[in-house]
């Protein structure tokens, strides 16, 4: 097997398997679990971008004080991208399941299947007392 | 100091926003964010009448493409302007309207937001560098969600969360595209990827594929064309008032500046419309969009809930300008963004001026209000007119210009479903028309009011707009000019 696509394959498998959740999961925790795996898919495809073929770290090789010559280093870019993207991530993570905790405290529950309901008997109450209540 | 203010512009919303969340007191919150608001549409607009060749401003001395750069073009003067105006009348609105639907003790924290998402969505328009694009998408989106959860119904918590979950799918998808355009180019900087994408070595992969189907479908989900519209209903119709007229002005419409330069400047137009032939298929779901919104607008028995779908039907509007691929779509589009920003934030806070003077949005409950609260009432006709529009209304300018494209492309179809989707928005805005015309007022409905007993903090600015839309649609020509210009820019590649 060809190793430099490897990480390609790593990549889109965790991309799939944390867009399958979202998708599939009726429980909004586990939703926002696959979210994170998805977002940190990227990560890994940024990272694996920034490999040089033979490069070293990104840090200067010191040849008596001064940067050495003829040294190859790995692209050090997409990882300082990825900083700013793992905050991101984190940052949804955070207002997410802030949202859950709110979500939470005002159906009693986590599940969309039971919110979607509450919010439909909701709905029409609302309505049987408008059309009660109205000319 | 003239030099600083493409910097300016964003700087003064994003460091206002902390500073509000140190401040507290309410009543210094609210006259700060205004003002950082209104500084910060002083600067855009002196951008908007003073620039002649595009502006490249270095952040941090670093020349790009090295360093990131901020490019204000008449194009993102144009949006700048646009956006932080609609802010500030949203602002105007949130004084008032926040009073009531925001939990007391937690106004700073909501105007922080407000700033957060104007500073993001500011930032998403005149920066020049792909990356920042996507850190100014996410920093506007999570001050989204946490606006749109401060709704005064529980609902608004589930909209928020589908929202985030859905935005944040996209986000990631723009954030790949972004990735795999800097794997073949090497380089963030948006003209350096479009000089790139014309060596043929480049520009004909198989990965610019895969990166420009990454970056149309993240910001489709943002912009909600056709399928992918699910989050905008209940987004709009449960936040706070002040947010929804905000959002139906400014976010899908910065998003669809984004779109307009990814197909235009990175991809560039004979790639997207010659190679890919994207045209056709973003036309076709452009049509769906148009009618699938228009038609589920006309069910809704809630007015917010109407305006959020008649909004999806907008955003057809304009990708299908964009799909002809031409410069008269661009030119129509752009016009089109502007004449919608106004006229929806009209309406969502001509919306806001009538909850606040009924109690609710239910269409049902609006019976007589042409009665009991007459200038609501005209003032949502004005704007249904614009939505329509109706000749002598900016939104009449900027369909004609739609139609104008249509036909020099020889889209015959097109044309014909542009003018029977407008009928579609006839039916929607008569549903509300007539209810609050020729329907009686519920027997124990207080009388007329007199001028005191409108809420004047909603329908104030409600009728600026309007004034304005109807200022623009029968003194057209300046506006149309500068947007002219800017479409032929941003047509030739231009940022």
């Amino acid at each position: 097997m060809n190793t430099g696509i490897w990480n390609y394959w790593v990549v889109v498998f965790l991309m799939m398997a944390g867009l399958y959740v979202v998708m599939a999961k009726r429980n909004y925790v586990k939703k926002l679990m696959g979210l994170s795996i998805f977002q940190v898919s990227v990560i890994m495809l940024y990272v694996s971008m920034g490999k040089v073929t033979g490069g070293t770290a990104p840090i200067y090789v010191l040849d008596g004080g001064t940067p050495a010559e003829g040294i190859v280093y790995s692209n050090a870019l997409p990882h300082v991208l990825m900083l700013t993207a793992i905050v991101v991530g984190v940052a949804t993570t955070a207002v997410g399941l802030g949202l859950i905790v709110r979500v939470r405290e005002a159906y009693g529950s986590v599940e969309e299947d039971v919110v979607t309901e509450q919010d439909r008997a909701a709905e029409a109450a609302e309505a049987r007392d408008f059309a009660e209540a109205g000319p | 100091m003239k030099e600083q203010l493409p910097v300016l512009v964003v700087v003064v919303p994003l460091l206002t926003a902390p500073l509000l969340v140190l401040l507290r007191a309410p009543a210094a919150v609210r006259i700060l964010s205004l003002l950082a608001a209104a500084a910060s549409t002083a600067a855009a607009v002196t951008l908007a009448l003073t620039v002649e060749a595009p502006i490249s401003y270095h952040l941090g001395g670093w020349p790009p493409p090295i360093g990131i750069e901020y490019r204000v073009t008449q194009a993102t003067a144009f949006v700048l302007a646009l956006v932080t105006t609609i802010a500030t009348f949203s602002l105007l609105l949130g004084a008032r309207g926040t009073r009531s639907e925001v939990t007391n003790g937690r106004t700073h924290l909501f105007y922080a937001a407000f700033l957060l998402c104007l500073a993001g969505l500011l930032g998403m328009v005149v920066t020049g560098d792909a990356f920042n694009v996507f850190v100014f998408l996410e920093i506007s989106s999570l001050s989204t969600y946490a606006l749109v959860a401060m709704g005064r119904r529980r609902r608004a918590f589930t909209a928020a969360l589908n929202y985030l979950i859905l935005g944040t799918i996209g986000g990631t998808f723009v954030l790949i595209g972004i990735g795999l355009l800097f794997q073949m180019t090497g380089t963030l900087n948006a003209l350096d990827i479009a000089r790139h994408m014309t060596q043929a070595e480049v520009g004909g992969t198989r990965t610019v594929q895969v990166a420009f189907a990454f970056l149309v479908v993240g910001f489709g989900i943002k912009l909600a064309v056709f399928p992918l519209h699910q989050w905008l209903p209940n987004a709009y119709a449960e936040s706070p008032s002040a947010v929804s007229s905000f959002l139906a002005g400014t976010a899908t419409k910065v998003i669809y500046f984004q779109t307009m330069r990814a197909l235009l400047v990175l991809f560039g137009a004979s790639y997207v419309f010659g190679t890919l032939r994207f045209g056709l298929f973003l036309g076709v779901l452009s049509l769906l969009g148009m009618f699938a919104g228009s038609l589920a607008a006309i069910y809704q028995t809630s007015l917010k809930r109407l305006l959020a779908y008649s909004s999806i039907g907008q955003v057809g509007y304009l990708t299908l300008a964009l799909s002809f691929g031409s410069e008269a779509g661009t030119y129509a589009g752009l016009l089109h963004m502007g004449a919608h920003a106004i006229t929806k934030t009209a309406l969502f806070v001509v919306a806001a001026a009538i909850v606040s003077g009924v109690g609710t949005d239910r269409i049902d409950a609006l019976a007589g209000l042409g009665k009991r609260l007459p200038l609501c009432a005209f003032a949502f006709v004005l704007g249904g007119l614009g939505l329509i529009g109706v000749p002598g209304t900016a939104g009449f300018v900027s369909k004609w210009a739609l139609l104008e494209a249509a036909l020099a492309d020889g889209h015959l179809g097109y044309a014909a479903a542009l003018l029977l989707s407008s009928l579609l928005a006839v039916v929607y805005v008569w549903r509300v028309v007539e209810v609050m015309y020729f329907r009686q007022p519920p027997p124990d409905a207080p009388a007329a009011r007199g001028l005191r007993g409108y809420d004047w903090g909603a329908l104030g600015p409600a009728l600026v707009l309007m004034v304005a839309s109807i200022l623009l649609g029968v003194w057209s020509s300046p506006i149309t000019g500068y947007v002219r210009t800017a479409a032929t820019q941003l047509f030739r590649g231009g940022l």
